[in-house]
C-alpha cells in the first residue's frame, strides 16, 4: 500500500488524519512527519536552545575578539575569522541539511521535510552572506582586494545563489506541493556544489588559503586561537538550529491557522 | 514489485550519478581555466605570448626584493619562485600589507618581449593556512625551526599545542 503523506492542508495532518505506515523504517520516519508531535517536542526546548545559542556565540566572539592573541603577521584583522569560519561551516552544513530534506521530500514525500527545506533557505542564505561579507572585509587589508574570481570565492557565491534560487522557487507556485517538488530537485542538484567548495582550494590554485582546521591531522592554528574559534562555531550552529526550528514551528502554526480559516470559509459558503 | 518510494529513490540515485559524473568531466575539462594563477613552472611550459595578461603566483624569493621610487611612485622588483624556477617581477604601486620575503603572492600582468621579466599591474598577497600568535612565531624563530623568509611554517604538530617556552626548550634538548 502506498501512502504519500501529502496534503494541501497540513492542519489535517496535525489533527491526526495521518495514515499508519506499513514498514518499520517508514514508521520511524513518519513518527517525525507529524507536525503536531513536532510542535509538542520543540516548543518547550526552543527558548532554552535560543538562550544557549546566544550565550555560546557571545562567549566565543568576546573570547576571540577581546582575549585571543592576534596573528603575528595579519594583526588585528585575523580576528575576523571568528565570524567568517563558523559562518562558512554553517552555510555549507545548512545546505547539506537542505539537500537531505529535499531527498526526504522527493522519495518519501515527508511533509515536515518540505517545511524544513522552505525554512532553512533564508537562514542559510543569511549565513552565506555573512561569510562572504566578512571574508571580503578580511581580504581588503590582507590580500589587497575585496574580491577575486578564484574557485573558492566563486563557488561560495554560487552557494548563495542556490539558496536564493531555492527560496524563490519553493514559494513560486500557487499549489505549495508543486513548489516543494520543484525546489527539492534544485536542492539535490545544488548539493554537487558542496564538495566543489570544500576541495576547491586543493584541486586548483586559488588565492584563498587551504583549510586551517583538520579533523584527521594537526590543525595549523595555535590552541589559544583554536578554542574561541570552536566555541564560536558551536554557538553559530546552535543559532542556526534555533532559528530554523523557530521558523518551522511558526510555519506549522501559520499553515494550521490558514487551514482552519479555509475550513470555516467553506462551511460559511456552503 | 518495486514500491513507488523505492522507484523514486533509484531515480534520484541514478540522476545523482549521472549529474556528478557530468560535473566531474566538466571540471576536469576546464581544469586549466579554473586555476586562479600559473606557477613559474607552468609559465615556462606554456610560454604565454608577450603582452598577454595572466596571473602569476608563487613565493617571493628571499633576498630578491629591491624597493625604490621611480617618477615619485613606489617601485619594487622581486622574483617569484615555486622552488623549481623563479621569474623576475617588476611592480609599480603600493604593495599589500602581507607582502614580505617568503610570502605567497599572486600578481596580475604580462611578460615582456623575450620573456625577460613579468610586469605586474597588481600584487595580491596569498595568506597561508597557519594562524599563530607573535610569541609563538618568535619562539620558532629563536629555536631555529623557522624563518618566515624561507617559506611556510614547520609541521603544525611541532607548535600548535606547545607553549612558546616549550618550543624554545625543544631545540636545546
Amino acid at each position: 500500500m502506498e501512502r504519500t503523506g501529502t496534503s494541501d492542508y497540513p492542519g489535517q495532518i496535525a489533527a491526526g488524519s495521518i495514515g499508519v505506515p506499513q514498514s518499520k523504517a517508514g514508521a520511524w520516519l513518519h513518527r517525525f512527519a507529524n507536525p503536531g508531535r513536532f510542535q509538542r517536542l520543540i516548543q518547550p526546548i526552543l527558548p532554552w536552545l535560543a538562550a544557549a545559542a546566544f550565550v555560546v556565540t557571545v562567549t566565543g566572539l568576546v573570547w576571540g575578539f577581546a582575549f585571543a592573541p592576534a596573528d603575528w603577521q595579519q594583526g588585528i584583522a585575523s580576528r575576523i575569522m571568528y565570524v567568517h569560519v563558523p559562518a562558512a561551516w554553517v552555510a555549507m552544513n545548512g545546505y547539506a541539511a537542505l539537500a537531505i530534506c529535499s531527498l526526504l521530500s522527493i522519495v518519501w514525500r515527508h511533509p515536515l521535510a518540505d517545511i524544513a527545506a522552505k525554512e532553512i533557505g533564508p537562514v542559510g542564505a543569511g549565513f552565506t552572506l555573512l561569510c562572504l561579507i566578512s571574508g571580503s572585509l578580511w581580504g581588503r587589508p590582507e590580500w589587497g582586494t575585496y574580491w577575486v574570481w578564484d574557485a573558492r570565492l566563486t563557488s561560495v557565491l554560487i552557494l548563495l545563489f542556490l539558496y536564493l534560487g531555492h527560496m524563490a522557487l519553493i514559494r513560486a507556485f500557487d499549489n505549495p506541493q508543486h513548489g516543494y517538488r520543484a525546489a527539492a530537485i534544485l536542492g539535490l542538484v545544488g548539493a554537487i556544489n558542496l564538495p566543489i567548495i570544500v576541495f576547491s582550494v586543493y584541486w586548483w590554485n586559488t588565492l584563498h588559503q587551504g583549510n586551517t582546521i583538520s579533523i584527521t591531522g594537526p590543525s595549523k592554528i595555535y590552541v589559544t586561537m583554536l578554542y574561541p574559534l570552536l566555541v564560536s562555531a558551536i554557538g553559530f550552529y546552535l543559532a542556526f538550529l534555533a532559528m530554523v526550528l523557530a521558523r518551522i514551528s511558526s510555519a506549522i502554526m501559520e499553515n494550521r491557522a490558514r487551514s482552519l480559516l479555509l475550513a470555516r470559509a467553506e462551511r460559511g459558503g456552503a | 514489485m518495486m514500491s513507488r518510494k523505492k522507484r523514486r529513490l533509484w531515480i534520484v540515485v541514478a540522476c545523482g550519478i549521472g549529474l556528478s559524473s557530468a560535473v566531474a568531466l566538466m571540471l576536469v575539462a576546464f581544469r586549466s581555466s579554473l586555476s586562479f594563477f600559473l606557477s613559474p613552472q607552468q609559465v615556462l611550459a606554456k610560454r604565454p605570448a608577450p603582452g598577454m595578461v595572466f596571473r602569476l603566483g608563487g613565493i617571493v624569493q628571499a633576498g630578491t626584493v629591491v624597493m625604490g621610487t621611480r617618477d615619485g611612485k613606489p617601485y619594487t622588483t622581486f622574483r617569484i619562485t615555486d622552488g623549481q624556477t623563479a621569474i623576475p617581477v617588476v611592480f609599480t604601486g603600493v604593495l599589500p600589507g602581507l607582502f614580505r620575503q617568503g610570502q605567497g603572492v599572486v600578481t596580475i600582468g604580462a611578460m615582456t618581449r623575450g620573456d625577460r621579466e613579468f610586469v605586474a599591474s597588481t600584487v595580491l598577497a596569498k595568506h597561508g593556512a597557519s594562524y599563530m600568535p607573535r610569541d609563538v612565531e618568535m619562539a620558532l624563530r629563536k629555536a631555529g625551526k623557522w624563518n618566515p623568509k624561507f617559506g611556510p611554517p614547520p609541521n603544525a604538530a611541532a607548535w600548535d599545542d606547545k607553549s612558546p617556552r616549550a618550543i624554545e626548550a625543544d631545540s636545546k634538548g
